[in-house]
């Protein structure tokens, strides 16, 4: 998953003539790397995970990965919402302010 | 770390929604999409009029959604979308699931006609409506889906909304059109069910789906999926189908109804409100509740004349 992701990049037109004749899509915006508008972070403790699950389920930006039976926060996408914090149910995972 | 035990999601894996996209934190119908893709699959063609999700999925020519998007405009997501059916079925593609997928603006209000049009055809797609309960692309005006009491830019504090929130859900069973489901965010399973079961059925489907908007409700992103519980469990939106017009089935009813004011209290856009308007609103929420409660008695059940 995480590779199909890096592989994204931006679609440049030099010219008209390169545009499709119709205004079809031609890539993902996965280029668009949304972590940059975090200002507070979602750290998961994963000594108290259950692996419910949660988190990964009502993550708004699908920045929540599950590797090895364990969500995985995908820190170059995820927004900062605090949604995935605010639900799970074991209360582990924290928002800490970002620090650039 | 401890011993990996198997995850056990209550969703499938697949994603047919990529990061990268444009909403806003938190934003609910983010959610509504990702959740609706998963139970419908690779084989889906998405009708959008203008709307957040418009911009969301991101600007020519990138797309975040791994399924075609026809942007289309406003006031023609069912048209469009009843066109798109028949143009694949004329290429011989009868498996297609077509949707149209508009917000609250592009379905009660502008995009009535064409949704109604499409509905008494029994056209064969199902209409997504994601109800942010506003015009929120445009800047946070009220719609005919702006519950009563609250601001928008529109409705000023001093002149907040005055009037019910439609009941678009009676007005597409009136067309009697073979299913209609409302649903929420906060519920995905129930969600993912109901749009599985809607695959499988030919003609008109509509979903009503209730996903919260903190840059509109000026409320705090953390708080969607509880206020999206909330609403279910006050009975402001409670979740249920009906099959044909007439048989309601009620998918949730909350253990205890919780008040109103709970939900209420958690969202900027209602602040100005006074108990008397509180009032107001939880009389409201109990008729509408009554009424659904009857409505869901099997004929069986119902006290005869
Ligand atoms: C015919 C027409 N009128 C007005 C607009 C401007 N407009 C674009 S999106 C929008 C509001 C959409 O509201 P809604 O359908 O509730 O979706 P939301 O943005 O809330 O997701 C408006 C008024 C337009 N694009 N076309
Ligand atoms: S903070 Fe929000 S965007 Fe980030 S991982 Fe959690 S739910 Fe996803
Ligand atoms: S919600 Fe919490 S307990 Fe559940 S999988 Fe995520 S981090 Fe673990
Ligand atoms: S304005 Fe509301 S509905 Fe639109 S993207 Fe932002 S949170 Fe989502
Ligand atoms: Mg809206």
């Amino acid at each position: 998953m995480k590779e199909k992701r890096r592989k994204a990049q931006k679609i440049i037109f030099n010219s008209e003539k390169e545009m499709p004749i119709a205004p079809m899509s031609l890539g993902s915006m996965t280029f668009n790397l949304t972590g940059a508008w975090r200002n507070i972070r979602p750290v998961i403790d994963l000594d108290n995970c259950l692996q419910c699950g949660i988190c990964w389920k009502f993550c708004p930006d699908t920045a929540i990965l599950i590797e090895n039976e364990y969500p995985v926060i995908d820190y170059d996408y995820c927004k900062g919402c605090g949604l995935c914090a605010e639900e799970c149910p074991a209360k582990c995972i924290t928002m800490e302010e970002e620090i650039r | 770390m401890k011993k990996p035990r198997t995850m056990k999601l209550s969703l499938p894996l697949e994603e047919y929604m990529n990061p990268g996209h444009l909403a806003c934190q938190g934003c609910g119908a983010t959610l509504a999409m990702r959740y609706v893709l998963k139970a419908l699959g690779q084989r889906t063609v998405l009708c959008i009029p203008a709307c957040c999700w418009s911009v969301i999925d991101g600007p020519f020519p990138y797309s975040s959604l791994d399924v075609p998007v026809f942007h289309c405009a406003f006031e023609t997501a069912a048209a469009s979308a009843s066109g798109v059916k028949a143009g694949l079925e004329m290429a011989g593609d009868k498996e297609t699931t077509v949707v149209a997928w508009a917000g609250d603006g592009g379905t009660f209000d502008i995009g009535l006609q064409a949704l109604s049009g499409a509905a008494e055809r029994n056209d064969n797609i199902i209409y997504v409506c994601y109800d942010n309960e506003a015009y929120m692309n445009t800047g946070i005006q009220r719609s005919s889906a702006t519950p009563y009491g609250a601001w928008t830019t529109t409705t000023p504090v001093k002149h907040f909304k005055d009037q019910p929130k439609k009941d678009i859900v009676a007005i597409m069973a009136a067309h009697r059109i073979p299913y209609i489901a409302t649903a929420s965010v906060a519920y995905p399973e129930d969600l993912f069910k109901k749009m599985k079961k809607a695959k499988d059925i030919k003609g008109t489907r509509f979903f009503h789906i209730f996903a919260p908007c903190p840059s509109g409700w000026k409320s705090r992103p953390e708080d969607t999926i509880k206020l999206a519980r909330l609403a279910v469990q006050t009975c402001y939106f409670p979740l249920y189908e009906i099959e044909w017009g007439e048989k309601y089935i009620l998918n949730i009813k909350p253990r205890e109804k919780k008040p109103i004011v709970d939900y209420l209290r958690l969202q900027g856009r209602f602040n100005h409100l006074t108990e008397k308007e509180i009032n107001l609103i939880q009389e409201e929420i109990d008729r509408n509740w009554h009424r659904l409660l009857r409505l869901c008695l099997q004929p069986e059940e119902k006290p005869t004349a």
